[in-house]
């Protein structure tokens, strides 16, 4: 398991258009993540993390090359295949949270499992385990709006967890958080990675998730600089 | 089974927007359905009172009587067969000697028609018991408001009326406005005099003789024509009023399109901005793994609850509005009588099956598709774009 090949890319290139030119986001990406990391892609602002997440969550597709999810290439699924693909295998967590706003937190944490079509015994039972896990059993009833930013985060971490996927990605989890709440969530993360084996992709620049990463990938410009195995950080096993 | 569910569940979540959407909605509904069976209760009120004052259940007409040449009144009168005689003795039918002639208030010349009525009649609801009631002297006369507005005259003014016998010679007299009805019907009302028919024919030298013959609504056997006195029934009678009515038909559907197109844009409104609104969600059920066409299904089902809501809203609060609108009446102004159709001072709204069905139907058809559109432009966005809240 632990060599699983979850995702490829192949000479990825992601070109945007501005104005009369083209702002090339990706340029010759080909990069694998294994099942179990816990990756982060790192770099500066327009460096091509949150565009690489995008196309690997299927979100997005590539100007050229290939990308591998699952076995699958997403350039030719259909969209309805691409939504299985995201309905079955990944979890999204997103900067702005994004959680529906007329749901409760236990409604948000609810709807990936309403697509996958599971049982509702066994969906109350997941969503209040995701809940535990995130520390919010005490807000189930609340909405999105009634939630601080920490929280909120949390709940974007559940529902993405809920379905148990084999790869979250999450995009600057930690972006509006303060350090306390930072460290709370990626402990988090931390644990879900070691106890149910998820893959954890991430796209930062902040230097608290920087620190719990056991692989950074250093984009600049859109090309891959540095792709390092980092030593784990003491108490990185501290939840 | 999962996209109504969590149409539900949007709609419910969505609290006050999903309420002000749906009352907005059941507005317009109302709007469209009460504007319509107003319209639709000036035809009926319109056809009714030509009836009641006019018309009767049909009317035996001298076979030179034609209504559109006013030339051929002069010689359209007759002596009356015996079998419409006998129902003008049982209380059947009412004769009216008509004949052309000219008044002159204040020294100008005004044109008229003089109509010759049995002042005993109850057939007609023309108030004809006042040239009864008058004294002697004059020739009492009774003319509606319209005319009264038009000549100049009140009750009890006197005025110099000119006609001609049926030997063409001209004589004249003085008649004395014995009364001034009120009516929402133009063609007893414009230009016409009415006088005790015994004297019309005694000014015409007309003994025993009739331009038509009105039949009671209530009488079921109709005598076979003689050959002078030919049938119109209320179809043909009411020719013109039907032609005119489906003239307006046209114009008030041109203003039921309008009505519907103006209420329906607050609803456009509401549920493009509600949708565009949230197309980061769309972005957000994208990315959580919602295929496209369910999410287009999702959306448009809410527009089409919403519709549901607002009919069963406008019901609530509509259908008593509705009711007592139809059972109490509309006052109207008094200058509504120029719009050229007979229109009562309380105009009595009336609400056909067609008009509620069509207009319910026609209401959940747009909002499903004011949904369905928007929806399924956001839904073919790339989900990033979609999630950026990009618009193309």
């Amino acid at each position: 398991m632990e060599d699983q090949i979850l995702i490829a890319t192949e000479r990825l290139v992601k070109h945007y258009p501005m104005g009369k030119h083209l702002f090339t986001a990706l340029n010759d990406i080909t990069i694998t993540f294994k099942s179990r990391e816990f990756t982060g892609l790192v770099g500066p602002s327009g460096s091509g993390k949150t565009t690489l997440l995008n196309i690997i969550g299927a979100l997005d597709s590539p100007t050229r090359g290939l990308v591998r999810v699952m076995g699958q290439d997403t350039g030719t699924l259909s969209h309805k295949q691409a939504a299985r693909l995201r309905s079955i295998y990944l979890g999204f967590t997103f900067q702005t949270y994004n959680l529906l706003p007329v749901y409760t937190v236990y409604e948000n944490v609810e709807f990936p499992l309403l697509l996958l079509d599971m049982a509702p015994a066994q969906r109350k039972k997941a969503v209040l385990q995701a809940l535990e896990w995130v520390g919010l059993m005490d807000k189930q009833k609340s909405r999105p709006s009634q939630l601080s930013g920490g929280e909120s985060q949390r709940v974007s971490i559940a529902r993405a967890m809920v379905k148990a996927p084999k790869i979250v990605l999450a995009d600057e989890p930690t972006a509006n958080l303060d350090a306390a709440n930072s460290h709370n969530i990626l402990q988090m993360m931390i644990k879900l990675n070691e106890e149910l084996g998820t893959t954890f992709i991430f796209a930062s620049h902040d230097d608290k998730v920087i620190g719990y990463l056991k692989r950074k990938i250093t984009l600049t410009d859109g090309k891959v600089v540095e792709d390092a195995r980092m030593d784990l950080p003491e108490g990185r096993n501290t939840c | 089974m999962l996209i109504i569910k969590l149409a539900v569940r949007n709609i419910l979540g969505a609290g006050l927007r999903t309420w002000l959407n749906v009352f907005i909605l059941s507005l317009a509904f109302l709007t469209i359905v009460g504007v319509q069976g107003l319209l639709q209760g000036f035809n009926q009120q319109a056809m009714d009172a030509m009836i009641d004052m006019e018309l009767g259940g049909g009317q035996f007409w001298h076979r030179r009587y034609d209504r559109y040449d006013p030339l051929s009144i002069e010689n359209a009168h007759e002596k009356m067969p015996e079998s419409l005689t006998r129902l003008i003795r049982k209380g059947e039918a009412t004769a009216i000697l008509m004949t052309s002639g000219a008044i002159f208030p204040e020294g100008r010349i005004q044109s008229v028609v003089l109509k010759g009525i049995d002042p005993a009649q109850t057939l007609l609801d023309i108030p004809s018991a006042i040239l009864q009631t008058h004294g002697e002297g004059d020739i009492p006369a009774l003319i509606g408001s319209r005319m009264a507005k038009e000549a100049r005259l009140e009750k009890g003014e006197v005025v110099t009326l000119r006609w001609r016998d049926i030997f063409g010679t001209f004589d004249a007299t003085e008649i004395v406005v014995a009364g001034i009805m009120s009516t929402s019907v133009q063609s007893v009302d414009s230009n016409q005099i009415w006088i005790p028919l015994d004297t019309l024919r005694e000014m015409i030298q007309a003994p025993g003789q009739a331009t038509l013959v009105v039949l009671s609504k209530n009488l079921r056997n109709i005598p076979p024509d003689d050959g002078v006195f030919v049938f119109r029934d209320l179809d043909f009678l009411l020719k013109d009023l039907t032609a005119f009515i489906k003239t307006k038909s046209a114009g008030s559907s041109i203003l039921y399109v309008l009505l519907l197109f103006m209420s329906l844009l607050a609803v456009f409104d509401t549920q493009i901005l509600s949708i565009f609104r949230r197309r980061k969600e769309m972005g957000t059920l994208m990315a959580l793994g919602m295929p496209r066409t369910a999410i287009i299904g999702l959306f448009t089902l809410e527009g089409a609850l919403h519709g549901v809501l607002a009919l069963a809203m406008a019901a609530v609060y509509g259908v008593p509005l509705l009711a007592l609108a139809a059972v109490k009446g509309i006052a109207l102004p008094s200058m509504t009588e120029s719009i050229g159709l007979a229109i009562a001072d309380t105009v009595y709204p009336a609400y056909g099956a067609g008009l509620v069905l069509g207009t319910t139907f026609l209401i959940l058809i747009t909002v499903t598709i004011v949904s369905f559109l928007p929806t399924r432009r956001i839904s073919r966005l790339k989900p990033t774009d979609a999630l950026r809240g990009k618009f193309t």
